[in-house]
């Protein structure tokens, strides 16, 4: 992944006012709804409990779950397939569009087939794989990537939307105007006939039942339910933390998602299915259950309570952080505080510079903890996350290291510390006339980049209280 | 090692042997206030999100075993007068019905009706456009209708296609809250849930009704 590491590109989006714009307006918006419908539970703190439990169990006694889980679908007429990692998934569902076929597929949204990229390896094999949420197309056709969980598109506001419809889909009306409903109406037209057509879906889920072998799938347009329907051959991607143990679970998880994810009471469509139903749906049903990183993450005790999360995105809406860089500054399929702590646990914390300086992204203010609807403490995650890039780093002196060597040194005896000033002082009088220094060379650049620095005073502190106090 | 073994192992290297059990605080309301009026609740949920509901009273009739009222344990006349009255609102010129619908339920006036016996390719459905079904059960509190592919419900790419979607309630159906949904409804067949037309907040967030699925949800109580 050639991606800069967060500083980097969040200092390019900061410079975009637009961007700033849409992510405030959108955040705004969502903040709101959220915060009404949440208010109308008086037991959300326990739905939250609960929530958190859920996974906790799940987690705790994960192969025993997902060995129930691959039963259940099995005898409901599905197969499973495990993937150790991202090369191995791809290789399964590759395989199994080419059984069926078929060169072009319907997708419709899912991270982990993101986090994976699917769809590279597909176009790689000759297929054609067909975003189909609104928000993905929008991505697709821009030749763009998901800034958002939930909203992949959010950084584009109506009329960029709009231009882009105009000059990338063929089929998009004349006279086309930025009213949401029309731009929803061109994509309803550009995708009827792929899926009325497609003998292939792919697509992933957001929880699994391992007591019934139940696979849920939460969404807004309907286009899941085109995919999870009318396709022959249905292939869904599910990370291995997705599995809930029982279906009463499923009580909680569907308060929690719907009113945490869009702010609404329910989202309007959710499909649960068990393996193949005859007569009604696909004829074929494939679960791949993907690691991918899932493992490691699950070994760290702190660092395993990322896995519970069930991507709702509230986190994301209230960060400071996220509301002014957006999503691509994180470099990473999953951004915002969740992916601040999920990316380079997935990676590992030493993986590539982004992994490295995402469980920095944060000023660890807790709002993404206190929406967080199964209880994960990003902060406390971050902290120890902090502590396990700079154990990884330890072998290799970095200057702020070496800066902390010498200030220790320094500050051990008062004498050098007041020679210290007194140089200081001199040589600053002579450089800088202004209050504040604004730029320094290198390596000192590395602060003044960031924030301004005070000019020394002509007489250091220590100086000036012994002349004002000691000759009275 | 095969894949499924490597990842289990790894699972249980991470867990370590001894696992503390979790247990799960259910301490969350699961139920409704007596109080609260049902079917009046679930009205102004749906309708909030922008589905079209009416309210017809129709006399039970006893329900006998087998026979017509099994599927419906109403006096169809003024329900069947209610589907006609609430269609006459949309452009609906066509129908499309599961095989199991009854006659007595359908419109009085001149629709192409098209019943799903045997099973219509989707290019037929994508040129009704309407279709007319019951559904399994209703949550009051979300605004939510269920449909399991139960009776008077036909698989699921009958709701699907047509853009128009007419849904009839028994009253008696309607649970209050999710967890009472979930713990009423068979789901051995594949579930949809539906709360209001197809919408997206994909364009700065903002819900706009109307994407992929059927954009007009007219939902009939019947009291
Ligand atoms: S970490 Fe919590 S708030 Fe953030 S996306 Fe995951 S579940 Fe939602």
């Amino acid at each position: 992944m050639g991606m800069p590491a967060f500083p980097e590109a969040a200092r390019t989006a900061l410079a975009d006012g637009q961007l700033r714009a849409n992510l405030r307006t959108a955040t705004g918006t969502i903040r709101a709804k959220r915060a009404a419908v949440v208010a109308e539970r008086a037991d959300w703190e326990q739905l939250r409990e609960a929530g958190r439990a859920i996974k906790d169990q799940a987690l705790h006694d994960l192969d025993t779950h997902l060995l129930r889980l691959e039963e259940q679908v099995t005898a409901a007429g599905g197969v499973v397939h495990w993937a150790r990692d991202a090369a191995e998934a791809n290789r399964i569902v590759v395989g199994l569009v080419r059984a069926a076929a078929a060169d072009e597929v319907v997708k419709v949204k899912s991270m982990a087939t993101q986090e994976i990229e699917l769809n590279e390896a597909l176009a790689a094999a000759g297929i054609t794989a067909h975003e189909t949420d609104l928000a993905e197309l929008i991505v697709q056709l821009g030749h763009d990537r998901p800034s958002h969980i939930l909203v992949p598109a959010i950084h584009r506001n109506r009329s960029q939307i709009r231009d882009l419809f105009q000059r990338e889909m063929p089929d998009a009306p004349p006279g086309l105007t930025d009213d949401p409903v029309a731009l929803a109406g061109a994509a309803r037209e550009h995708l009827r006939r792929k899926f009325l057509a497609a003998r292939v879906a792919i697509s992933g889920a957001n929880f699994a039942v391992a007591e019934t072998g139940s696979l849920v799938v939460v969404e807004s347009e309907g286009n899941g339910r085109m995919c999870l329907t009318l396709p022959e051959v249905l292939i869904s991607v599910v990370g291995i933390e997705k599995v809930i143990p029982t279906w009463q679970d499923l009580e909680v998880m569907l308060q929690l998602l719907p009113r945490s994810a869009t702010g609404e009471r329910m989202n309007p469509y959710t499909t649960i299915w068990r393996g193949t139903t005859p007569g009604d749906g696909p004829r074929e049903f494939h679960l791949v259950l993907l690691d991918n990183g899932r493992t490691a993450a699950l070994a760290d005790e702190i660092g395993r309570d990322a896995l519970r999360c069930i991507r709702c995105s509230a986190c994301l809406n209230v960060c400071p952080v996220y509301e002014r860089t957006g999503g691509h500054a994180y470099g990473s399929v999953y951004p915002g505080p969740i992916g601040a702590i999920l990316t380079p646990q997935l990676r590992g914390v030493d993986a590539d510079p982004v992994a490295k300086s995402l469980p920095y992204a944060s000023t660890l203010c807790g709002a993404c903890y206190e929406v967080c609807p199964v209880m994960i403490d990003i902060p406390k995650a971050l902290v120890h996350l902090r502590a396990k890039v700079v154990d990884a780093n330890r072998a290799n002196p970095s200057p702020e290291r070496t800066a902390m060597k010498v200030a220790a040194w320094i500050f051990a005896r008062t004498r050098r510390l007041e020679l210290l000033q007194r140089l200081t002082a001199r040589v600053a009088s002579l450089l800088f006339r202004k209050p504040t220094i604004t730029r320094l060379p290198p390596p000192l650049s590395r602060w003044t980049e960031t924030r301004d620095a005070p000019t020394p005073p002509p007489e250091p502190f220590r100086d000036w209280w012994s002349r004002t106090r000691e000759e009275p | 090692m095969d894949a499924k073994s490597e990842i289990l192992s790894r699972i249980r290297t991470a867990l370590g042997p001894d696992r503390t059990p979790v247990d799960v605080p259910r301490t969350y309301t699961r139920t409704t206030p007596e109080t609260d009026d049902i079917p009046t609740l679930f009205a102004t949920r749906a309708a909030d999100y922008q589905a079209r509901v009416r309210r017809v009273t129709a006399q039970p009739t006893l329900a006998g075993p087998g026979g017509p009222t099994a599927l419906i344990p109403f006096d169809p006349v003024p329900v069947a007068a209610a589907i006609t009255d609430l269609l006459k609102t949309t452009h609906v010129r066509s129908l499309v019905v599961p095989a199991d619908f009854p006659e007595a339920l359908l419109p009085q006036d001149n629709y192409v009706i098209r019943r799903d016996d045997p099973p219509l390719p989707v290019a037929d459905l994508d040129t009704t456009d309407a279709v007319l079904t019951g559904c399994a059960a209703a949550i009051a509190e979300t605004g939510t209708i269920i449909l399991n592919a139960g009776p008077l419900q036909g698989r699921r790419a009958l709701t699907l296609i047509p853009d128009t979607h007419l849904c009839l309630v028994r009253a008696d159906q309607i649970v209050g809250t999710v967890p009472e949904a979930l713990s009423t409804v068979d789901a051995t067949a594949p579930l949809t849930w539906i709360s209001g037309p197809s919408a997206t907040s994909d364009i700065e967030l903002h819900r706009v009704e109307g994407v992929h699925g059927p954009r007009t949800l007219l939902i009939l109580i019947i009291d």
